[in-house]
């Protein structure tokens, strides 16, 4: 294989909220088939780093590229000019703006902390209305029933999903009532059939004991050989990412703190003071 | 076993539409004798069509819309303005006179209708792009006042020659039979049952259970939801244009808030979500309105003249009724579910167990 090709590339980003910044001058690169985890103490960015990623939020400076395009960028505008308090050293750039369905149709898909399925919808249904987004039909061909094949094959693809995720024996449950880790499950699998090159899992491992743990490592390992993915995810239970990431990002109070293989982050004495000294007093 | 039940309830079906056929066509022939009953079945057929699609909106996609008099006013006022026979028009609009403009413009009901629903769905269109990005309450209260903004630009001394200000319009055509006026409200209801099982109805729950989830789906929230009012406004027209045609004869104090209420009310009372229950709801309000009359009249007993029972009680009965109803089935007749044979067997199997007259309810909505 030659090079490895730049997936994701962050440039700069800055998130500020009134006068605080909750991302503050974050660059940082993920590359084609890796599992990068964003990792960092409770309130230190990392899901607002995620929200500037899929577009729910514009980041107020800096870029966001996808496979080398510019999918979001910000400048500092109106009021903000003036209270602009981030590191990052402003320099003219366009503003590019998409909102977060555009950012999933280019092919970023994700999972959310506190999981948001289509509640009262069954297993099956979730699935199958993230299939719509790349259906061709219209809603006059939909209502005439015109887009009979279509409808088939996404429906059978939403089949297929299922039974590789092994969720297919439960696929007329209705979705919040089924047990929390597979939910999670569920969630991924809808984010899947989105059919995405990078997906980002914002905390998949929340909630799940260590044997579940150790289940979606694997599994994490096995759809990102099996879907071809890039995997950019946060998480907190330090087992999984130290066995699952190729590189792991260190946020502190916003700011990029270290970066590196595992090796080199469970060594690195700012890491330690900032979150992995305290780690285990703070979360028992 | 599977297919055997599902044949035995496609025979269910069509023996119920059978009967139905059959009941219209009974009605059809004693026409003179039963129209009073008639009356009642085609408004209650009429309202199911604008109560299904308002459930469209409120209880598929989760937005709270209370426009439907709006659009109701507009595809009723097409369809009068354009289906008065030419030769009337002169004693319809012998106040201020017609304006050129319409003035020997005439065409088939059928296409008035569907003009009907598509202005008021372009209206929709319209309005949609800034109340759209409204949420629950405030789109609630967006909509009403649009609805009355509606009926006021109707009553507008400026448009009495287009729509006769005040005095209303008449010599609408009604329907030309029974089957026309009923397969009509059936076909209307046939196709948003269409749409709401289509991939799109799907987009319209992910977008009621949680929009954020929905747009990371790649599903554009403000497209569906535009898409889900446009629809909903078209069938809300061809419902106003439907009750032009019953009516005969309408005037814009037709469409006060108070159409839309009776729309939410029916709404609510079939079960939020629940195509049948919206169609059980509109006949059981219509009718129920009627059944009630019996307290309008004066009542002796033993010779005392009981003086609660006047005119306009009726309606005092029914709203506790009403109340009743929502505060013990608070999610409806239906909750969210649709009508089975199945559910309607356990149902009745149900009742001798329970004794009491909830069974009665889902026979009468049948017709």
């Amino acid at each position: 294989m030659a090079e490895t090709k730049q997936v994701l590339h962050m440039q700069d980003i800055t998130m500020q909220f009134g006068g605080v910044v909750a991302v503050n001058n974050l660059t940082l690169d993920v590359n084609e088939g890796e599992i990068i985890a964003l990792i960092g103490p409770n309130g230190a960015g990392k899901t607002t780093a995620f929200n500037c990623v899929t577009g729910i939020y514009e980041p107020t400076y800096g870029q966001v590229q996808f496979y080398g395009e510019t999918i979001l960028s910000g400048m500092p505008s109106g009021k903000m000019r003036k209270a602009y308090a981030g590191d990052a050293e402003l320099k003219q750039i366009p503003t590019v703006r998409n909102s977060p369905d555009v950012i999933t149709k280019k092919g970023i898909a994700r999972t959310f902390q506190n999981i948001r399925l289509f509640g009262q919808l069954t297993v099956f249904d979730n699935v199958l209305i993230a299939k719509h987004m790349r259906a061709r039909q219209n809603v006059f061909s939909a209502v005439l029933r015109l887009n009979h094949a279509e409808e088939k094959r996404m429906r059978e693809e939403t089949t297929e999903l299922l039974a590789e995720q092994n969720l297919l024996h439960l696929k007329d449950e209705i979705a919040s009532s089924l047990p929390y880790g597979l939910q999670r499950r569920l969630e991924i699998a809808r984010a899947l059939a989105t059919e995405p090159k990078l997906l980002l899992l914002d905390e998949p491992a929340a909630g799940m004991n260590p044997q579940e743990t150790q289940e979606l490592t694997d599994f994490i390992r096995q759809i990102r050989d099996s879907y071809k993915l890039t995997i950019f995810m946060i998480e907190h239970h330090m087992d999984l990412v130290m066995q699952i990431s190729d590189r792991i990002y260190v946020l502190d109070f916003g700011k990029l703190i270290a970066h590196g293989v595992p090796e080199e982050i469970q060594s690195n004495q700012r890491v330690i003071d900032a979150y992995l000294g305290v780690s285990d007093d703070a979360e028992n | 076993m599977k297919k055997h039940t599902i044949s035995k309830n496609i025979l269910c079906s069509l023996i119920a539409l059978i009967a139905i056929i059959a009941l219209l066509a009974f009605l059809q022939t004693n026409k003179s004798e039963y129209s009073y009953q008639i009356s009642i079945l085609e408004r209650a057929a009429i309202y199911a069509v604008v109560a299904v699609s308002m459930n469209l909106l409120t209880g598929f996609t989760g937005l709270f819309s209370l426009g439907q008099a709006g659009f109701m006013a507009i595809g009723a006022y097409t369809v009068a303005i354009l289906t008065i026979p030419v030769e009337n028009r002169a004693s319809v609009y012998y106040v201020s006179g017609i304006s050129p403009v319409i003035e020997n413009l005439e065409c088939p009901f059928w296409l008035a209708l569907i003009l009907a629903g598509l202005l008021a769905a372009a209206v929709a269109a319209l309005i949609g792009i800034p109340v759209l990005r409204l949420k629950s309450d405030y789109l609630a209260i967006a909509t009403l006042g649009f609805s009355e903004i509606i009926r006021a630009v109707i009553a507008a001394p400026q448009l009495d020659r287009i729509t006769n200000g005040s005095y209303g319009l008449k010599n609408i055509p009604g329907f030309p039979n029974l089957y026309v006026a009923f397969g009509l409200c059936a076909l209307c209801i046939l196709l948003m049952v269409l749409l709401i099982n289509s991939s799109y109805g799907r987009v319209f729950k992910a977008l009621r259970e949680d929009e954020i989830a929905a747009q990371a789906m790649g599903l554009n929230l403000f497209r569906y939801k535009e898409l889900a009012f446009v629809a909903s406004s078209f069938f809300t027209g061809i419902g106003g244009g439907l009750l032009a045609m019953f009516m005969r004869s309408i005037d814009s104090k037709t469409f006060q808030i108070s159409l839309t209420y009776d729309i939410l009310l029916i709404v609510v009372l079939g079960g939020i979500g629940s195509v049948t229950g919206s169609v059980v709801g509109s006949f059981l309000v219509t009718a129920g309105r009627e059944w009630l009359r019996f307290f309008d009249e004066p009542l002796t007993v033993a010779g005392i003249n009981i003086p609660l029972f006047r005119s306009g009680f009726r309606m005092v009965i029914f709203s506790i009724l009403l109340m009743v109803v929502v505060l013990f089935y608070s999610r409806g007749i239906m909750g969210s579910n649709e009508f089975s044979w199945d559910g309607l067997g356990r149902l009745i199997r149900g009742i001798p167990a329970k004794l009491s007259g909830k069974g009665r309810k889902q026979k009468g909505g049948n017709p």
